[in-house]
């Protein structure tokens, strides 16, 4: 019974979501106040209804339901319960109800918080949300229902859920990352809108910023978790692969980092406009596209669903539908007269248009390399992968390109600014990083290498002009400090930028100096790596609720001093079979010991990676920044007093936030 | 309205085409341009003897013939699983593409060695009379020594159980086996 109240939740859901779609839309047409007005109540209705559905499908999962052909296909009884509960969204058909209940939240959030906006805008802005659900809620329902029974011939047990998948980092790495996904539905959404009333003007990019921020944060934080995941949970030590479900993630964030400056830029100086509604709808296309890539069997990879043509074909007629008709309203709508407000080359303006530049280069050379493979086999050229020395080659020269501009920006001034000035406020930090780098070349205990001294510079750089410009915010002549004029906008920008100077020094640095050795080990064998000595102490065997387990024990020890006792493990899950390396990991801020159990060697020894990971957590522990500088911009006071100040003109103002 | 407004418009256009002609392409078959046909004459030395090798040795069939490399991280994925297959008294021949020796030799001693014999293909010439795209594939060939399978990518259990188990019917089934290629 159960399942079936869910499957009528979705399908009430579904016709809510077609009135939503349509009903405020012709109302703001008609002007028709009482049509517009019932958006948010549909939308808070759709948002109430998927929960509902989701909720009896979590039920269905807990209760061990194997009637139920998802559950049956991904759980087992003896799954761990809260596995139980993430095995939900381990699957296409419930990821997929985790994508509308995603979207639907997003709706009901819109409708809540933008009560000050204009009706009309309000109206429209949901009833293209309205849409997109509509589109993922007929896809659940006619190509992939959650719901689907196995009756008469109920299966005893499950399949149990991917090993890969029982694990807390995959417990809310979905979750966040289709926030971040799905959240890039509400500038689109804003875009739409705008381009149908014809406005778009700074109130119109001052609404979507804090939209686009949050969800640009919420993408950050959930790329972070699956890179940390694929490190821990893999057993390979790595942390980026290229990988084209990858990509379908990195690419919307790409764009969205765009989005997250043009926004910035129509917002107080009314320009890029055109520019900026086209890459809110790009960003959200290309939220799309990954949907399609990962959901569709067209690429290979480990993350795709299962392959199905029919699925695939829906999404990509959707998408047609979505993405197309988006193009050709902007064709058709976009403001024709050039903005008239004046900017020079030497403005930050102009810093901004090179940091849009670089990221939409960075997303169409990831987006070929993507899509290369389909190309070639499409047109029968053969079969290819693109493997990561093409992004390597591409991705890194157009980061490091980047970064200079980043200390520039901030601190330049809107309009005009003088080159003068510019060297005037980045001397000290210039000269300082430049020392830096130098110094730990020569004092530096390691070979001098090229690679970590251009990253140590470029860091630097950004890092000390960041702070600096901090500095120089707070800091006042009397000695005082003038916290005040910290604002949640300027804290974000100075935390993401700080987090992106973090990012790119672990990640320079961890592939540079990373140490790896494959050993054959037995009881009592003693290796060297990276400083450590590692014995070999123990082998054995133990039992886990859904597994049996070989384990070895490694004592660490440095200079004859314990560092820790790591125990990696080589799981055999019972349902299904399935082989797991669970590595041991100890890890520090500075590096990470790595130990992971290929296979057995005869009876008594295994074949051992044993890996030293200089500052790998640098990498997360900037993710983190980006993302949680992102997510606090939008407390933010002027994004609380948006409406009463909607009307006017913020062409001219100078914020403080890039 | 300019023109050049239209032009997101018309790039979306060709991408939409090329999904839909992508929906229709399984992107892990592969056309073997020497399929049906015998495996191609070679003479090469043996990895780990140094003897020299000729098609005639893979002689009779069924077999497999498992494209490797050290450089190739799929393969170690593999390994595993080759291995068990190994172990249930498949043979299985290994073509050791573009690699090192020494790298290669130790790769065996430490992982352990599922291949009846090993073709040192250095500069990877045989790879290339084969067609191969890259490591790993594996190929059947049948009793009289024509290529009758192609498998590019890892290969695991459910490949196995799908694409291999009628020419090896030697009681292999799904869930005995580990499925080692799973892990990414």
């Amino acid at each position: 019974m159960i399942p079936e109240l869910g499957h009528i939740a979705l399908i009430i859901a579904f016709c809510l979501a077609i009135a939503l779609t349509f009903l405020p839309m012709w109302g703001a047409a008609r002007r028709n106040v009482s049509a517009m007005n019932v958006a948010p109540t549909l939308a808070v209705s759709v948002t109430l209804f998927v929960a509902i559905a989701f909720s009896l499908l979590t039920t269905s999962f807990l209760r061990d339901d194997f009637s139920v052909a998802v559950v049956a296909a991904n759980s087992n009884s003896l799954l761990p319960p809260i596995f139980k509960f993430s095995a939900v969204w381990g699957n296409h058909e419930g990821s997929l109800l985790l994508w509308v209940l995603i979207l639907s939240g997003w709706m009901s959030a819109v409708a809540f918080f933008s009560r000050g906006l204009p009706l009309i805008m309000v109206a429209r802005v949901l009833s293209v949300m309205g849409f997109v659900a509509v589109g993922f809620l007929a896809f659940s329902l006619l190509t992939s229902n959650p719901f689907e029974r196995l009756l008469p011939s109920t299966p005893l047990d499950g399949n149990d859920l991917n090993p890969l998948l029982q694990d807390p980092g995959l417990i809310i790495h979905p979750p966040l990352l289709y926030m971040g996904y799905v959240g890039l539905s509400v500038p689109f959404a804003f875009a739409i809108a705008a381009l149908l009333g014809g406005r778009l003007d700074a109130s119109w990019a001052r609404w979507s910023r804090p939209w686009t921020n949050v969800a640009w944060g919420f993408l950050s934080l959930g790329i972070m978790l699956g890179s940390w995941w694929a490190y821990y949970e893999l057993g390979w030590g790595g942390w980026w692969f290229w990988d084209p479900v990858e990509n379908a993630s990195f690419m919307p964030w790409l764009m969205g980092t765009a989005l997250v400056h043009s926004l910035a830029v129509t917002e107080k100086r009314g320009v890029f406009r055109s520019w900026t509604v086209l890459l809110a709808i790009f960003a959200f296309s290309l939220s799309l596209l990954g949907t399609f890539l990962v959901r569709s069997g067209v690429l290979t990879s480990v993350h795709a669903f299962a392959a199905d043509p029919e699925r695939g074909l829906f999404i990509l007629i959707f998408l047609a539908l979505v993405v197309g008709g988006s193009l050709l309203l902007y064709a058709m709508r976009a403001p024709s007269v050039a903005s008239r407000v004046f900017y020079t080359a030497i403005s930050r303006e102009s810093l901004l248009m090179v940091n849009n530049l670089a990221f939409t280069v960075a997303t169409i050379v990831v987006l070929l390399g993507t899509l290369f493979p389909l190309v070639m086999d499409a047109f029968s050229l053969g079969k290819y992968s693109v493997g990561p020395p093409y992004f390597n080659a591409v991705f890194v020269p157009l980061m490091a390109l980047v970064m200079p501009f980043m200390t520039v920006g901030p601190l330049s001034r809107w309009r005009e600014d003088t080159v003068g000035r510019w060297l005037h406020e980045l001397m000290v930090p210039g000269l300082a990083v430049v020392l830096l780098a130098a110094l730990l070349g020569i004092f530096g205990d390691r070979d001098f290498n090229v690679w970590i001294a251009l990253a140590v510079l470029l860091s630097g750089w950004v890092s000390l002009g960041v702070l600096r410009d901090f500095w120089r915010r707070v800091a006042s002549g009397d000695g005082r400090m003038r916290w005040h004029r910290v604002s949640p906008s300027f804290l974000g920008m100075t935390a993401a930028h700080l987090g992106f100077a973090v990012v790119v020094l672990g990640a320079v640095v961890v592939t540079q100096l990373n140490e790896e050795r494959d050993l054959r080990m037995a009881v009592g064998d003693v290796e060297e790596l990276g400083g450590y000595r590692f014995e070999l102490l123990e082998i054995g065997q133990s039992q886990g609720p859904n597994y049996a387990a070989d384990f070895a024990v490694f004592e660490v020890t440095d200079a004859g001093q314990r560092i820790a006792l790591l125990a990696p493990e080589k799981r055999r899950y019972f349902a299904s079979g399935q082989v797991m390396t669970e590595a041991a990991i100890d890890a520090s801020f500075w590096r990470d010991v790595y130990i992971a159990l290929g296979e057995p060697i005869g009876d008594d020894a295994w074949a051992v990676r044993l890996q030293y990971k200089p500052m790998v957590r640098w990498l997360w522990l900037g993710g983190l920044m980006i993302g949680l500088g992102s997510l606090i911009t939008v407390f933010d006071r002027r994004y609380r007093t948006q409406s009463a100040r909607s009307e006017s003109s913020a062409v001219g103002a100078v914020g403080f936030a890039g | 309205m300019q023109a050049r407004r239209f032009t997101p418009l018309l790039a979306f256009g060709l991408l939409t085409g090329l999904l839909y002609k992508g929906l229709s392409i399984d992107p892990t078959a592969l056309p073997a341009a020497r399929l049906g046909q015998p495996f191609p004459p070679f003479t090469q030395r043996e990895l780990i003897s140094g003897a020299e090798l000729t098609e005639q040795a893979l002689l009779p069939g069924p077999a497999l013939v498992n494209v490797w490399a050290t450089w190739c991280y799929s393969c170690r994925v593999e390994h595993p699983f080759l291995l068990q297959l190994a172990e249930r008294g498949v043979p299985i021949f290994g073509l050791n593409y573009k690699d090192d020796s020494s790298k290669a030799l130790d790769w065996l001693a430490q992982l352990g060695d599922p291949y009846r014999l090993n073709i040192f293909d250095a500069d990877g010439l045989v790879g290339l009379d084969l067609g191969v795209y890259g490591a790993p594939e594996t190929y059947v060939i049948d009793e009289k020594g024509q290529i009758v399978h192609r498998h590019v990518g890892v290969l695991d259990a459910r490949v196995f159980a799908r694409d291999f188990q009628r020419w090896f019917p030697t009681g292999l089934t799904t869930n005995r086996l580990s499925l080692g290629g799973e892990e990414r």
